[in-house]
């Protein structure tokens, strides 16, 4: 048995980041989680630290996404001094590429409704021209059929498997405990702390954060809460290495550090299958080539698929038991955007009790309002 | 510093590695090819600019990489020999096209 002031259940980049920013404020914190077999979806992440479109029909979202870009720069630097990784964060804002006058006109929908929904605080997106979207791009010849863009000032990107072992490194070297293949299988409460049984062991704590993905939706309603989220594959194709030619993010494009470019952007309703099809990497290398055709003559040397964690809104649940307090649940699908916002706000929350402003927005319990019949 | 275990005998064909004439038996993949006639390292790694032999020579590890008859980070394990090859050393990151 170990026991500590709060377990984090789930060591993705949503978990990790929490539990880091409480050893940062020196709680005693272990992380349970999971094995090779599991889901793990930030092992799939793309990385973009990304804002311009999030926060549709839920604005506190949209404020708590810019706020983490603008925490990602520090939050970058602190892990690079706590765990001595560079995880290569670039926050030149993002490119989010159209590809036809139906996704431009699309896209200058979405923008009316954003800007409206943010009244006085301000949406800072916005649409371009194609041959601005070329001088952004001076790497690379922009295809004939693009349409424009949406630029968003915020949006940035990271790598999001350096992110993590940052995290776990960072984490380690404050103190923290980090426990592999133990996913947890029942959580109670012994009348003074919560209790999580893993298949071999027990740990037991006065708090516990539920951040493990779909495990979540097992393990919520042990301790009265409700997180009703749903499974989505998502395909990236990973191309040889050249020479660096993009460095802002673009959306579904984006060159890492090394390289590479990774593409990809489907949405597939598969449930938990996390395969690959060549029709739809075929469709994500199409969409590649149109955007930029130089990019025809590439090699693929990786293709994978990953479950993302989506709520029904697309927007976070941030959520303390109301039954058991101390218990908590954090999730989303943005696990590299929100991970400074993590780190900071939702480890102080949970260290200190201190809620941060209308964090009720983020409740599960906005699902529960039936739709208008 | 690599010898061949058996001599699999028959035809010989010849490649050019960075300029260089090489005789290869027609049967082996290049990077089987470049190790047994010497040819150092057959790639320069994109990050920090080691020097590379072939490894897993299986198809996994891409360290073999090399440039095929102009065509960039080609896997030399995966490819066999062919007579008048240009095979060229894999320097860091390709260039695309313009």
């Amino acid at each position: 048995m170990h026991s500590a002031d709060v377990i984090v259940v789930g060591g993705g980049s949503f978990g990790a980041a929490v539990a880091y920013g409480l050893v940062r404020q020196g709680v005693d914190t272990v992380i349970l989680d999971g094995s090779d077999d599991s889901l793990r979806a930030a092992r799939g992440n793309f990385g973009l630290v990304w804002v311009q479109s999030k926060g549709m029909g839920l604005q506190r979202y949209a404020d708590w996404s810019r706020e983490s870009s603008h925490l990602w720069t520090d939050f970058a630097d602190d892990l690079q001094d706590s765990a001595g990784i560079h995880v290569n964060y670039q926050n030149g804002g993002g490119l989010n590429l159209l590809l036809s006058e139906e996704e431009r006109e699309n896209c200058r929908r979405s923008i009316d409704i954003m800007r409206q929904q943010a009244g006085p605080d301000g949406y800072d997106a916005e649409i371009i021209e194609r041959d601005e979207v070329q001088k952004m791009v001076p790497g690379l010849r922009v295809g004939d059929e693009v349409a424009g863009a949406s630029f968003g000032p915020h949006d940035g990107h990271a790598n999001p498997l350096r992110l993590l072992r940052a995290l776990h490194c960072g984490f380690e070297h404050r103190g923290g405990r980090y426990f592999a293949q133990n996913e947890v299988v029942s959580i109670t409460h012994d009348g003074s702390a919560f209790v999580a049984q893993t298949a071999n062991d027990r740990f037991v704590a006065p708090k516990i954060v539920i951040a493990c993905g779909h495990g979540i939706t097992k393990l919520a309603p042990m301790v009265g809460l409700n997180a009703p989220i749903r499974p989505q594959r998502g395909q990236v194709l990973v191309t040889e290495r050249i020479e660096t030619t993009v460095e802002m993010a673009l959306g579904s494009i984006r060159q890492t550090d090394e390289g590479g470019f990774m593409f990809g952007n489907s949405e597939e309703e598969v449930g938990f299958n996390d395969g690959t099809t060549l029709p739809i990497a075929g469709n994500i290398a199409a969409r590649a080539v149109k955007a930029f055709p130089q990019l025809s003559g590439v090699r693929l040397v990786r293709n994978w698929g990953c479950i993302r964690v989506l709520t029904p809104d697309k927007c976070a649940i941030y959520d303390e038991s109301e039954t058991m307090p101390g218990a908590y649940v954090a999730t989303s699908h943005s696990g590299v955007t929100l991970a400074a916002v993590n780190a900071h706000h939702v480890a102080n929350w949970v260290a200190t009790g201190d809620t941060p402003p209308d964090f009720d927005h983020f409740s599960a319990r906005r699902f529960d309002v039936p739709a208008a019949a | 510093m690599f010898r061949r275990l058996h001599d699999a005998g028959g035809q010989s064909v010849t490649i050019d590695f960075e300029g260089d004439a090489l005789q290869v038996g027609a049967q082996e993949t290049v990077a089987a090819a470049l190790m047994a006639a010497g040819a150092g390292h057959s790639r320069t790694t994109p990050v920090s600019g080691a020097p590379r032999l072939p490894f897993c020579m299986m198809g996994v590890c891409f360290d073999c990489l090399v440039e095929i008859d102009g065509v960039p980070n080609k896997q030399a394990c995966m490819e066999t020999v062919r007579e008048g090859m240009k095979i060229r050393r894999q320097d860091g990151k390709r260039r695309l096209d313009p």
